[in-house]
Parts: structure tokens; C-alpha cells; sequence
């Protein structure tokens, strides 16, 4: 368990080495929230609620889903692609530890790099600016805090399973950024699941994506109540377990396929 | 006791060839055409505790296609491969603690962060007890000269820097087996020196057993007593450095620079009782004369040539491995 903490801190240290992302990075998810502000003003113009949530709770929903992302996104599916692509991946095969677990510690340290340094100083500026509603009740923010785990856990399986791609097709470019766009509008961060008609809606069960931003931002504006927010942590933690098996049959296909390109 | 057996080992990789033109590339779009190449065709080997092996040959003749099969990267296509007593790629992780890897053309160390914070990483990776890493890693710390290196990150090294941190890291658990791939690739010739001496050293304290592939014949002539050849995926010579060099050295070469015109008949004449063979060198009045047993003979075919024929220079050539290997490369084969 050592060296996975160790790897969390590594990646704390690598995330320091490149400071001047981070104070983009804050700027860009400002102004994401910003215009989505001022969208959802447009659009309630006034409206006392839509689809059962106020327009405070719209503008919560939009920031908290946008803080949360900042914690679950991150770009391993890229590493991973391009560890395979410049033939890196055997430097990790000779190491005593489990890639795909290794590449998921670093992706933690990583997304907790960003809770910290980004998502809650970002929430305090994003509270003065704008009229969000937090939740007063404990268990709301215990239960969002498992939630945005689960979030974690199923986006870093699916970028596992695009990064794992690459031993297959050899160029996952194309596949990564429309599976990045396909996240952001499927998972809630766009527009909330309850917006999408109903047959969409039906579908929509039917994948993770949801899992991932919809749920846990849902339980935070506490558009979820009692049972509900049982049952969405309970749907995710099933997603979590279910994406395991495509993710070793994966590895263990890509380990016997695998070619160690440029020598 | 051997540290690496290899019996009947083969990988073949499936490859496509791209058909010619426009019409050629959509036709690719639906079938292809796939070849298989034999990368390691049927190689057996076996290395003992202790030994410095030179694994070498020509690009693309097999050598990191089977140590990436001895180090657990890649799963053989068929035989069987046991390095210290365990089969690399089904048991990896227990594995790869036993071993330790250089790879000249990449680097294992993290780009950017201080080498000692990679150092601090890989000795939680492997485990290492703050003793253990004390008492050894100040030791090579010191032989390979990084100290003043520790807390620069990796991108801001230079290559020979880099090459002795790699080396450096390879090294944090270490490890019984050592496995270089083109380790001095790029290197000048002080850092070369550092690293041949660093190795001997390690291998006479620890009996640690080094498997060496380079295109840099002097690291094996440095370094190793015995060398595997390979020539397209098959093992043409396993044997001493000493009895390849016997075998195909054949003696020694003195070049005669003459002051006057000479025939070959004459120079014949001189020595036709010596082993020696006589070719005409590049430029004029020079002839080579090829000794077959320099011991006995030397002395004898220079005073000849001397008292018969004025001459202005002369110099006395030692065979080099290189010529030997580029012959043995032209002829395909050589004997055991």
C-alpha cells in the first residue's frame, strides 16, 4: 500500500512542477460556470422552477457539477494511450506493481491535488459571485463526498478501458475526444439527466455515464431525497463493480497482444 | 546454478503491409494483408550466477524482442523461458522484484521530478528498508558520482547524468540479475568508463549476473567473457570472447610501406617457408602480409622483409572484434 501512497505523492510533486495549468484551469471553470449562469437565467426567465428544481438550484447543480469534475476528470486514458503509443508501458511492466492500479493512484492524487488546490477555493470565490444554495444537513455532504468517490472510480474505469484501446487500434485519438464530449453531455454535466426527454432518459439507465456527474450533483442540491439518494450511491457502486470485467478481460487480452512499438 | 534457462524460445509478430496507391489504401480499409515475422526464431540458452554475457547483433536481430521476453514485457510465443527459478510474465509482480533493467533508449526515472524523489518512489516500490537503501545506495551513489544530481529533475540532466541516475535506479533493490539494453548508447568515453567499472565492480562484490546487449564491441571486450550472437532471430555463436577471437582473429596484419617498386613474386620468394598471406594495400609500394602465428613467425618475416627490401614505414595491426563480427555476419554462421 506504501508505494501507492508514495505515487499519490509523486503526483502531487508533478502537479506542483506545472502550476501555471492550475491558474488557467481556475479561470476556465469560472468562466464555464459563469456562462452557464447567465444561460440558466435566460432560460428560467423568471420561471419559478423546471422539471422540478429552482433556478438557485440549477445554479448549485451547474458549480457543483463543474467542482466535482474537477476532482473526477482526469487525462490517464491519454497517458495510458500514449505510454502504449511511445512503447513507455514497458518501463511500468518491469516495475512490481499493477499498471492499471498504479495509473488509478495517480489519477487520485491527481484528482485530490485539484479538490484541494482548485474545486474548494474555486467553490468559496464561485459562492461570493453567485446565489448557490448549499445544503445545511451533514449527512447531504457525507453522502455527496461517497458519491463524487463513486465518480471517480467509474470515469477512471472508462478511461482505463479508452486508454486499453490503444493496445488494440494503436490510435485512440479520435475515440478519446468524442468519448470526452459523449461524458460531459450523458453524465449531467451539460444539461441534468431530467431535462432529456424520456425515452432518452430510459436509455441513458442503461450506461455509467450518469453515475459520474448527474448523481452525485443531484444529491448535492438535494434534488434527491431519502431513498433516492440511497439508491443512486447503491446504482453507482454496482456501475463500479460491473466495470471490472471488462477492464481485466481487456488486460489480460492486451498483455498477451501486446507490442512494444519503437524498439 | 543457472540464473536464466531458455529452451526452444520464439516470438512472431503479426505485421501488415500496406498495399501501393489510392485503390491500394481502400482495399486495406477492408482486408490487409498481415505477414509474421519471426523476431526470435527457436533460441536455447542458459546463463549462470555471476556471468557478464554480451547478447549482440545487428538492429532488428532479436536481442530487446528476448530480453523484453526474459524481464516479463512480452509473453513468448512458444518455449520456455526461467529466469531465477520463475517464468517472467506469469508471475510479474513477484518477479520483476529479483531483477533489475536498464534501458538505454528510454528512461524509467519521472521526467519531472527530482532524481532523488523518483529514488524515494522506487524504494517504496520495491521496499527497501531505510537500512539496506542506506548502506548500498550511498555506496553507488557515490562510485557513479550523482550526488550533485539528486535534486535536479530529470529533464534538466544530460544524457551521461541521466544515464548514471538510470543506472543508479536500477539498482535501489539490488537486484541479483541485471539486464542492459544499450546502456552506453550516446555516452562519451569518460562516462562509458565510469559505468564499465561501476558494473565490474558490482559483479565481483554481489555476483550480480549481467546480460549486456550494445553495439559498442569495447563494452563486451570491457566487460564480458562470453557473447551470444544473433543474426535474424537465431543464435549463431555462444561461446568465449576469447575463442571467437582465436577462431575467427586469425592473427595478426603487419603493413610494409616499401621505398621502391616490389613484386608479388619477390615478397613471395622472401617468405615462401611462413604461414603468410600477401595482399596489396590501397596506396602505392604497400603491401599487407597476413600472419597466421605471429608468436613464431613475427620476428622472422620482418627481419626477411627488411634485409631484402628498403623500407619506409611499417606498422603491425591487431584484428579487432568488429572485423570479426562483420565477418562473421558476412558468412552467416560461425562454429561453436
Amino acid at each position: 500500500m506504501g508505494k501507492y501512497i508514495e505515487m499519490i505523492r509523486i503526483r502531487f510533486l508533478m502537479m506542483l512542477a506545472y502550476r501555471t495549468n492550475y491558474y488557467t484551469g481556475i479561470l476556465i471553470y469560472s468562466i464555464n460556470i459563469g456562462a452557464y449562469y447567465f444561460l440558466w437565467s435566460a432560460i428560467y426567465g423568471g420561471k419559478e422552477n423546471i422539471q422540478g428544481l429552482s433556478i438557485s438550484q440549477m445554479i448549485t447543480y451547474v458549480a457543483v457539477s463543474w467542482m466535482a469534475r474537477a476532482f473526477y476528470f482526469n487525462n490517464i486514458d491519454r497517458e495510458i494511450a500514449m505510454e502504449i503509443k511511445e512503447g513507455k508501458v514497458a518501463v511500468e511492466l518491469i516495475r512490481p506493481y499493477h499498471y492499471l492500479g498504479m495509473k488509478t493512484m495517480q489519477a487520485l492524487g491527481e484528482g485530490i491535488f485539484r479538490l484541494v488546490f482548485f474545486s474548494l477555493p474555486g467553490m468559496v470565490i464561485v459562492s461570493f459571485i453567485f446565489p448557490l444554495q448549499f445544503s445545511t444537513d451533514v449527512s447531504t455532504w457525507g453522502f455527496f463526498a461517497l458519491s463524487i468517490l463513486f465518480s471517480f472510480i467509474i470515469n477512471t474505469q472508462i478511461n482505463l478501458m479508452t486508454g486499453m484501446l490503444t493496445f488494440f487500434l494503436f490510435n485512440v485519438d479520435g475515440l478519446m475526444r468524442s468519448k470526452r464530449v459523449l461524458i460531459d453531455l450523458f453524465s449531467g454535466l451539460l444539461l441534468p439527466i431530467s431535462f432529456y426527454p424520456l425515452w432518452a432518459q430510459e436509455l441513458m439507465k442503461w450506461f455509467p455515464f450518469q453515475a459520474i456527474s448527474y448523481l452525485p450533483s443531484m444529491i448535492f442540491t438535494e434534488g434527491f431525497k431519502g431513498q433516492e439518494v440511497v439508491e443512486a450511491i447503491l446504482l453507482q457502486a454496482l456501475w463500479a463493480v460491473i466495470l471490472i470485467i471488462p477492464i481485466q478481460i481487456m488486460w489480460s487480452l492486451a498483455k498477451k497482444k501486446m507490442v512494444i512499438q519503437g524498439g | 546454478m543457472n540464473v536464466i534457462e531458455v529452451e526452444h524460445l520464439r516470438k512472431e509478430f503479426k505485421s501488415y503491409s500496406s498495399r501501393s496507391g489510392l485503390k491500394g489504401a481502400f482495399r486495406d480499409l477492408f482486408t490487409r494483408n498481415y505477414k509474421t515475422i519471426q523476431a526470435v526464431d527457436d533460441i536455447s540458452f542458459s546463463v549462470k550466477k555471476g556471468e557478464m554475457v554480451g547478447y549482440i547483433g545487428e538492429n532488428g536481430a532479436g536481442k530487446s524482442t528476448t530480453i523484453k521476453m526474459l524481464t516479463g514485457i512480452l509473453t513468448p510465443s512458444a518455449g520456455k523461458v526461467l529466469v531465477n527459478g520463475m517464468n517472467p510474465h506469469k508471475e510479474r509482480e513477484k518477479f520483476v522484484r529479483t531483477i533489475g533493467v536498464v534501458f538505454g533508449q528510454r528512461s524509467q526515472l519521472w521526467w519531472d521530478i527530482a532524481v532523488q524523489e523518483s529514488f524515494r518512489l522506487l524504494k517504496k516500490v520495491y521496499q527497501v528498508s531505510d537500512q539496506d537503501y542506506n548502506e548500498h545506495m550511498n555506496h553507488v551513489i557515490k562510485t557513479l558520482d550523482i550526488e550533485p544530481l539528486l535534486d535536479k529533475p530529470v529533464r534538466k540532466l544530460s544524457l551521461g547524468q541521466r544515464m548514471r541516475c538510470e543506472l543508479a535506479a536500477a539498482l535501489i533493490h539490488n537486484p541479483p540479475l541485471l539486464f542492459l539494453d544499450e546502456p552506453t548508447i550516446g555516452l562519451d568515453v569518460l562516462v562509458k568508463l565510469k559505468i564499465r567499472q561501476f558494473l565490474k565492480e558490482i559483479n565481483e562484490k554481489y555476483q550480480t549476473t549481467i546480460l549486456l546487449t550494445t553495439h559498442d564491441l569495447s563494452d563486451i571486450e570491457a566487460l564480458c567473457e562470453r557473447v551470444i550472437m544473433l543474426d535474424e532471430g537465431k543464435i549463431i555463436y555462444d561461446g568465449s570472447l576469447e575463442h571467437l577471437r582465436n577462431e575467427w582473429g586469425e592473427g595478426k596484419q603487419i603493413e610494409f610501406q616499401f621505398g621502391n617498386e616490389v613484386e608479388k613474386e619477390r615478397l613471395f620468394q622472401i617468405t615462401h617457408d611462413i604461414n603468410v598471406h600477401w595482399t596489396k594495400g590501397e596506396r602505392g609500394n604497400v603491401w599487407i602480409a597476413q600472419l597466421t602465428n605471429p608468436e613464431s613467425e613475427m620476428s622472422e618475416l620482418i627481419s626477411r622483409v627488411v634485409a631484402a627490401e628498403k623500407i619506409i614505414d611499417l606498422s603491425i595491426q591487431e584484428i579487432s572484434t568488429e572485423e570479426i563480427i562483420r565477418n562473421i555476419y558476412e558468412k552467416g554462421e560461425a562454429t561453436k
